[in-house]
């Protein structure tokens, strides 16, 4: 009689368990309604051009973007630079390197600060928010004041402080000043989506049916937690690539010009902004299309994952 | 006597994008008399609250197909023009919702929640309709009036805040007042004292009233006339004691037969209606309720059935083939006691 | 109300300790060290003695921080070394801080004008051209660097066509007494209407580069919010009683669909900050944004201390303004 009930029991368990397709349910639920929306195919495809131009931009690139090979038609006294001709679409720039090889390859810096610092914000922000989620207590409302007070400090300024340290600005430097103000942003996020999974009702009711933590961690609270998350990065990706630009234009970015970035490049072209904008115009309109496909990415996403749109 | 309120054929469908329309509400007909006080009854989803939402033009205009006639002392409130509706509203016709707190606005004092509609349809001034929303107040037996107009909803409690809507509902003393599950969300005790308030109130002031329930307890002390709704459509329609002496509709005598009894012996199982509303066939191939129904028969799945008088009492209307056949004692048992019930 | 007024300024204090600490530990990290930053590369060696001893580098780290919120609290920041030397950091920052108020309190003013009703109007609309047209532009606001705006403005607006000055804050030989600090205001106050006009003249293509950045967050913002509130239950109530549409709009949903917009104006001021830094840049407009441009290029570690505690400090005591600004237009927030 006895094993007969438990076993029946632990069927019951098991099958509710199996049933934490409600946090698969939720994804296939909002991948379905990615599939409709324009701002999501917008973004998706921006992104994924901006990803495949960097992974292919060296092989694809006319020239070597570090040669000066345009130099002669290059003299600052007379400020003048190469126009567009034969085999350089875009022209050089004011050391005579193709702009348009300096582009292309550039689009693999600038992807490669946007991912990097998102997840080192993202990684440190975990670090934090499990601290104090899993400690509590004293530990956690330290943690989460000195979050706090660096919220509190706008994220631009915080990256220019940070990035000022440096002697020798480089693309390390601007990473880690740009990724710095994102840890208690994620730290925030992170603590905030497992408190809220902790006392939700679909885990307090898994608890008191005896399913073991384990499953109801990873079962129940990590796909609810991971939406937000994954929407959040998304669009810190953007402001990462666009604090990094800023950090550039304000002289504080990296000054090796043999590796493009498109933030440096808008950042040098200002010394000739009045006589050549070009050379500011085309990276500037390259990091707003990516920031805009980034963004309308995140935008959709985080519309998709919104339950109040479940119907 | 010419009917206060008189529905024809409301049908009201929601149109989405990417699912079939939905028809909420099928066809449905009723009469309001002056004073009189009618009941919807049926479980989530029956339409009932549609149908009062409909009535009172509170429905979405995108997505939604409304047809039908609706008159209200002459006038067909569905072809108004939206601002004679809103002159209406408040001041001829009024509604009372089901959550008292989240239909309050957080950041308004109660005062000029109740003032605001005295200006608005009896052009009072501020002072004075203070004064009288005081009154209102006090009508409704919420204790030291004069405090509660200066406060905010979330100072009351829920049992005040249902009054204070009645309150505000009846003060320009409309001929017609929808009530739509005025005490789901309230306490049980608190419930029987709404219940009681309206009851006196729309006697008092000659006030007709649609009550929205799914819950026969209530509509037993308090209606003089009981429409029983399934799947948008009325199946059963008689006056009170008629429904509970000899409910003739499945379904109708399901709901009663499903209510927990106390004098009920240990271990007697409850007797539920099988299935649930998901579980609805469309009208149009037969009776909707024919997949959870104990009484089924052939002709349920092949023809819809009619919504026609019994042939012993004319004032009884019943939509079904096969209906139940009147017990005697033992019905008469069970509309005894949900009669006894203090209300 | 009391209670909560009174803990949230302690909050604001320890706040304020906290950032104080920080700083300090930003300063003593530095390359190069506290005292060639603070007095720069060609300090004598007897200034540097002095300034060793006032900062008192031989003693334990826990005493340089107490004399180090002495002098905060005293306002010896020392002497600019890069923006203006020779004048005391603190000066630099008071002449320069009007100037700066008046171009982020006129951006901030312009996201509110823009963004409230565009908001409104598309949440009213929703799913319609216009709708859809607005999201884009606030989206494209945001994707937009504002330095990029700031420099397409004075680009077309100044500089190909002449239309307004491209940099500055005053033409050179307009005649304007001083009383405020603030020149749109002076002129107002001594009613020399011209100088007035002038300063607007400086400052329109600024308050359009920065002011993209309020509108972008409160049109969305509002938007959101009154979606939000036009689907709750006392809007359904407030339709049942017949009432108005314009008090409909008015008493129930926006004042409850702003309330966000308050607490996001806190938010704002700190990304108008950083926005400022680079307007000014590009325009060469004198304020604190482009002390602080001017400061990190030529090192200039005394001011670039004063403006970032200043900064920092006003951010935090605005956002407490916004917070007891907030507890009393929402009751329920009292009540905790």
């Amino acid at each position: 009689m006895v094993t007969t009930f438990s076993r029946a029991r632990k069927q019951r368990i098991d099958a509710l368990v199996n049933s934490g397709d409600e946090g698969s349910s939720l994804l296939q639920d909002a991948w379905a309604r990615l599939k409709g929306s324009p701002l999501f195919w917008f973004g998706a495809v921006i992104v994924g051009l901006f990803v495949v131009l960097a992974i292919i931009g060296p092989w694809i690139a006319p020239h070597d973007p570090g040669a000066q090979l345009l130099i002669d038609q290059t003299s600052r006294a007379r400020n003048s630079i190469a126009p567009a001709q034969n085999g350089f679409p875009l022209g050089g720039d004011t050391q005579g390197r193709d702009l348009l090889s300096r582009m292309i390859v550039g689009a693999r810096q600038t992807l490669l600060v946007g991912i990097f610092a998102t997840l080192i914000g993202l990684v440190g922000g975990l670090i934090l928010g499990i601290l104090a989620g899993a400690f509590g207590g004293w530990i956690d409302t330290l943690v989460m004041r000195i979050v706090d007070v660096m919220l509190s400090i706008p994220s631009l300024l915080l990256a220019i402080s940070i990035g000022v340290l440096f002697t020798n600005p480089n693309l390390t430097s601007v990473i880690i000043a740009v990724s710095i103000p994102q840890i208690p942003v994620f730290a925030r996020l992170l603590r905030g989506q497992m408190l809220a999974q902790r006392e939700s009702d679909h885990v307090l009711a898994a608890r008191a049916l005896g399913v073991k933590r384990g499953p109801i961690v990873f079962r129940h609270m990590v796909p609810n937690s991971i939406s937000p998350v994954i929407v959040q990065a998304t669009l810190v990706v953007a402001t990462s690539i666009l604090d990094a630009a800023a950090l550039s234009f304000l002289g504080l970015g990296s000054q090796d010009v043999s590796q493009p970035e498109w933030g440096q490049m808008l950042g040098e072209a200002q010394g000739s902004i009045d006589s050549h904008p070009q050379l500011a115009f085309w990276p500037a309109g390259a990091i707003i299309v990516v920031v805009l496909g980034f963004t309308l990415l995140g935008e959709a996403l985080r519309e998709a994952i919104d339950p109040k749109n479940r119907r | 006597m010419t009917a206060l309120l008189q529905v024809e054929d409301l049908t009201v469908q929601f149109n989405r994008k990417g699912v079939a329309p939905f028809t909420a509400v099928d066809k449905v007909s009723f009469e309001v008399a002056p004073g009189q006080t009618v009941g919807l009854v049926g479980e989530s989803g029956c339409g009932k609250s549609v149908t009062s939402l409909a009535i009172m033009r509170l429905l979405p205009k995108r997505g939604t197909t409304i047809t039908g006639r609706v008159d209200f002392e002459g006038t067909d409130l569905l072809s108004l023009p939206l601002e004679g509706m809103r002159d209406r509203r408040g001041r001829d016709l009024a509604m009372i919702f089901q959550d008292p707190l989240s239909s309050l606005n957080p950041v308004v004092p109660i005062g000029i929640q109740v003032t605001e509609v005295l200006e608005r349809h009896r052009g009072m001034k501020r002072s004075a309709a203070m004064v009288e929303a005081r009154e209102l107040l006090e009508s409704v037996g919420i204790p030291d009036p004069s405090r509660r107009l200066k406060e905010y909803p979330h100072q009351l409690s829920g049992g005040m805040r249902q009054r204070a809507l009645i309150a505000m509902a009846l003060a320009c003393r409309p001929r017609l007042m929808i009530a739509d599950e005025p005490t789901t969300a309230l306490d049980v005790t608190i419930q029987a004292q709404i219940l009681a308030l309206l009851k006196t109130l729309v006697v008092e002031h000659g006030t007709a009233l649609i009550m929205i329930t799914h819950d026969l307890g209530v509509v037993a002390g308090l209606v003089d006339q009981v429409n029983v709704l399934y799947g948008g459509r009325v199946v059963e329609r008689a006056d009170r004691h008629e429904l509970f002496a000899s409910p003739r509709h499945p379904y109708t005598h399901g709901l009663l037969a499903s209510i927990p009894r106390l004098d009920a012996g240990p271990g007697e199982r409850l007797t539920p209606i099988l299935g649930s509303v998901s579980d609805n066939i469309p009208w149009t191939g037969g009776c909707a309720f024919a997949p959870r129904c104990s009484r089924e028969i052939d002709a349920c799945r092949q023809v819809s059935p009619v919504l026609e008088p019994l042939e012993s009492r004319a004032d009884h209307l019943l939509r079904c083939h096969n209906p139940v056949v009147p017990v005697g004692a033992g019905a008469a048992t069970v509309a005894a006691t949900l009669e006894e019930e203090p209300s | 109300m009391l209670r909560y007024t009174v803990r949230r300024l302690l909050q604001l204090v320890l706040v304020l300790f906290v950032l104080s600490l920080l700083l300090f530990i930003w300063l003593r990290s530095l390359p190069g060290g506290p005292v060639t930053a603070l007095l720069g590369e060609r300090a004598t060696p007897e200034k540097r003695e002095e300034l060793n001893a006032v900062l008192g580098l031989d003693q334990p780290i826990i005493v340089q921080y107490f004399k180090f919120l002495g002098r905060v609290v005293q306002g010896n920041f020392g002497q600019s070394t890069g923006v203006s030397p020779g004048t005391s950091a603190v000066d630099v920052f008071i002449t320069r801080f009007g100037a700066t108020v008046e171009l982020t309190v006129g951006a901030m003013i312009f996201g509110l004008a823009l963004g409230i009703p565009l908001g409104y109007m598309a949440a009213k609309r929703r799913g319609g051209v216009l709708d859809n047209g607005y999201i884009v532009l606030s989206l494209i606001g945001i994707a937009v660097p504002v330095f990029f705006l700031a420099f397409l403005l004075k680009y077309v607006f100044a500089v190909k066509w002449g239309l307004l000055p491209p940099s500055g804050r005053q033409t050179p030989g307009i005649e304007a007494t001083r009383v405020t600090g603030l020149f749109i205001v002076d002129g107002l106050i001594t009613r020399e209407w011209d100088a007035s006009w002038d300063s607007v003249r400086h400052l329109i293509l600024p308050w359009i580069a920065l002011g993209t950045i309020p509108f972008a967050v409160i049109f969305r913002i509002t938007r959101a919010s009154v979606l939000e509130v036009q689907g709750e239950d006392f809007v359904r109530t407030a339709e049942a009683k017949g009432l108005t549409s314009k008090t409909i709009r008015n008493r129930h949903v926006l004042r409850n669909a702003m309330l966000p917009v308050i607490t996001v104006t806190g938010l704002l001021t700190g990304l108008l900050l950083t926005g400022a830094v680079l307007t000014e840049k590009v325009f060469g407009y004198p304020g604190i944004g482009e002390a602080l441009y001017l400061g990190f290029t030529k090192k200039d570690y005394p001011v670039i201390q004063v403006i970032i505690l200043a900064a920092a400090a006003a951010f935090v005591i605005i956002n407490t303004l916004v917070d007891l600004t907030y507890a009393l237009v929402d009751p329920r927030i009292r009540a905790r």
